[in-house]
């Protein structure tokens, strides 16, 4: 028999996944403080696309806002999943790295502002190649510049995932919070089968899909710090939190001779069953207590 | 890529302007601003080329009850008449609310 | 040198291929040439070349990726850069960021000839992103603590190996060759996703500048610092070695004028034009960050 509260509980959950990246953006400010910037009005669109018969959109697929998070200054950055693919192109990579620039001269000013980066990304935008990978190594920079004075906070929380060069920014992050469906990896399932054979990876293999590059996996290996529910509520409260955790002492991406030396252990001769690796995490953990 | 304006007479005056939809495939997205003019205005931008008889089909309709003095911009993928509609509605309860 | 060329091709075939099939014989043969030396550190896997080394009055750091045929990763042994090579480059940049704490911040220079970064299950299984990731923060926090970061884009610079190794540098620099391929994916396999032919992709580059795969292309989007023409890049001689460390002296000193961030990329003269709405959104952001 159906729990009664339960049941109660999970239909009164808001998915979050199903929201567009604009309203994920604007339930994560405190009510009523997001202000989109450079929204679609402003017009500022990709100068590359229309030229190769592909619509473009008004915002290019980021949206960018500020507000209070918790009664602080926040700026969060969605990329829309839905157009291109999430890719970044030079228009929505350069909102990206503006922002977090932004906010980076404001804590240099005293104003504590934290960012937090929606990511439902596959890359770099192909049709706009060298200027979004250049676009993509510069944010990776405004992370690192950003995140020594307020966290930085990477989200996936699905259908599109986290993937190619943004992967990295996700690395650089001070935390990373998934959701089960999230999947974050640097090559996804089907750049793999068809670069290294199907052998090496089968793109048609959910399962093995979730069970290397999902959210549950990543946290179970210690590359997340937080597992949320599809559940709005409950990701704007793990949001929250994590910006009071504030600036952790070290980040995860400067954590070489630790990671070095877990890739030293591994055995060369073999494929390795995810599950292994949630050693990762057991150990993290002793660490820290 | 193509291209097409319509225009409509309107005479009621739009307060807000709203924004709604994804350049995703099969969607679009709608910026609807109030016009400077006494008049309506749309103009489409769009990958699906060869339906500017379709467009104006879902136009025509659309206008038959709508009355704003709008400027709309349309920036289409694919979307289906059915999903145009659905979303132009969507942009005017918005900017009425 | 023609003969020692020559001899070094032979010595480098992999199962009957010439190595210049793959990528790396212009990373290794330009290590060799700036530094004088050929090898590993003690300990590093062999696809990852580090030495210090002088250059104008510093010592500079000198990494560079190689093929490993030997290497513990089958995805991993022709160039690409995959975890060890990450983690291995990573380590080492901390390493001369450490010891130079208290002392002159010594350059950083990035040989680049990469294929790509190391495609395979293990990879992905490992966290390869956060491989990537390590290497190419100890490169931004080099620059930020004060090294100047050079990239000397000598062959391959593609995609997610060109973010690990190379594109966090205060200044990149490449040669005006044809073997120097900078871009987010190679040709073959960018037609297949975006459903277009190869002579599709090219005649679109002659007009959309960031797709193009030849380098004065790139040269136009206002990212590299100068595009050096030697006679032959996989066969230098003494004049080409000597134009080359001139211009890294050179691009040093302009590294250590400057601000410890990438903003050079906008700024220059090539970025006011092909960077327009780059710079459009941050003048905008800026404008309505306080309403």
């Amino acid at each position: 028999m159906r729990d009664p509260i339960l049941t109660r509980e999970y239909l009164k959950r808001r998915s979050f996944i199903e929201l567009s990246a604009r309203d994920r953006a604007k339930c994560l400010f405190d009510s009523g403080t997001g202000r989109e910037l450079a929204g679609p009005f402003d017009r500022i669109e990709s100068p590359w696309l229309a030229m190769q018969d592909v619509t473009p959109e008004a915002d290019d697929g980021c949206i960018v806002m500020r507000g209070t998070i918790g009664g602080q200054q926040a700026v969060v950055i969605a990329f829309a999943g839905a157009f291109q693919g999430g890719a970044i192109g030079e228009v929505s990579g350069a909102k990206l790295t503006a922002a977090l620039d932004l906010a980076r001269a404001d804590n240099e000013k005293g104003i504590r502002t934290n960012a937090v980066l929606l990511l439902e990304t596959g890359g770099v935008r192909l049709q706009e190649a060298n200027l979004g990978l250049a676009a993509v190594a510069e944010i990776i920079s405004s992370i690192i510049a950003l995140r020594r004075h307020a966290p930085v906070i990477s989200l996936t929380a699905g259908t599109v995932g986290c993937f190619g060069g943004m992967s990295l920014a996700a690395g650089v992050s001070s935390y990373v919070v998934m959701t089960r469906q999230g999947r974050l990896g640097l090559n996804g399932p089907e750049v793999i089968e068809e670069e290294s054979g199907v052998e090496e990876f089968d793109a048609s293999d959910r399962s093995l899909i979730w069970s290397i590059f999902g959210g549950q996996q990543r946290y179970d290996q210690g590359l997340v710090d937080a597992l949320v529910d599809d559940d709005a509520d409950q990701i704007v409260k793990t949001v929250r939190d994590l910006i009071a955790q504030g600036v952790p002492p070290v980040h995860r991406s400067e954590q070489v001779d630790l990671y070095r030396s877990r890739i030293t252990a591994l055995e060369d001769s073999r494929q390795w069953n995810p599950e292994e690796l949630h050693s990762w995490k057991n150990q993290n953990k002793k660490e820290n207590q | 890529m193509e291209q097409f304006e319509f225009n409509y007479p309107a005479k009621r005056k739009v307060l807000k302007k709203s924004h709604v939809g994804v350049v995703g495939s099969g969607d679009l997205e709608v910026l609807l601003e109030p016009a400077k003019d006494a008049a309506a205005s749309v103009r489409i931008r769009t990958s699906a080329e060869g339906f500017k008889n379709s467009w104006k089909a879902v136009l025509d309709r659309f206008f038959d009850r709508y009355d704003g003095a709008a400027y709309i911009e349309i920036n289409d993928a694919g979307a289906t008449p059915g999903v145009v509609f659905l979303r132009l509605q969507q942009a005017v309860e918005a900017s009425e609310r | 040198m023609e003969s020692g060329r020559a001899a070094f091709l032979e010595e480098s075939k992999q199962e009957g291929k010439p190595m210049n099939k793959f990528t790396g014989i212009r990373g290794r043969i330009w290590f060799k040439a700036l530094t004088g030396q050929a090898s590993s550190m003690p300990g590093d896997p062999h696809s990852v070349l580090t030495a210090d080394a002088p250059i104008g009055e510093d010592k500079a750091r000198f990494l560079c990726v190689v093929p490993d045929p030997d290497g513990r990763f089958p995805c991993a042994r022709r160039g690409e850069v995959g975890l060890e090579e990450a983690y291995t480059l990573a380590a080492r940049v901390r390493e001369a960021i450490h010891a130079d704490k208290e002392s002159t911040k010594r350059p950083i220079i990035a040989i680049v000839d990469v294929k790509s970064q190391a495609y395979g299950r293990r990879e992905e299984t490992a966290g390869i992103h956060l491989a990537a990731a390590a290497a190419a923060d100890a490169y931004a926090s080099a620059r930020f603590a004060g090294h100047p970061v050079i990239a000397l884009i000598f062959g391959q610079a593609i995609s997610g190996g060109f973010l690990t190794h190379g594109y966090q540098a205060n200044r990149l620099l490449a040669f005006d060759d044809d073997g120097v391929l900078i871009h987010a994916m190679h040709k073959e396999a960018a037609a297949r996703i975006t459903r277009r032919t190869v002579a599709q992709l090219d005649k679109l580059a002659e007009t959309v500048t960031p797709l193009s795969y030849n380098v004065r292309d790139y040269a136009k989007l206002g990212l590299l610092y100068k595009l050096l023409h030697v006679s032959d890049p996989e066969d230098p001689n003494a004049e080409d070695v000597s134009l080359v460390r001139h211009e890294v002296i050179a691009a040093i000193q302009d590294a250590r004028k400057t601000s410890p961030d990438l903003i050079n990329r906008i700024e220059s003269e090539a970025a006011r034009v092909a960077r327009k709405a780059s710079r459009l959104v941050r003048a905008r952001l800026a404008e309505q960050w306080n309403h």
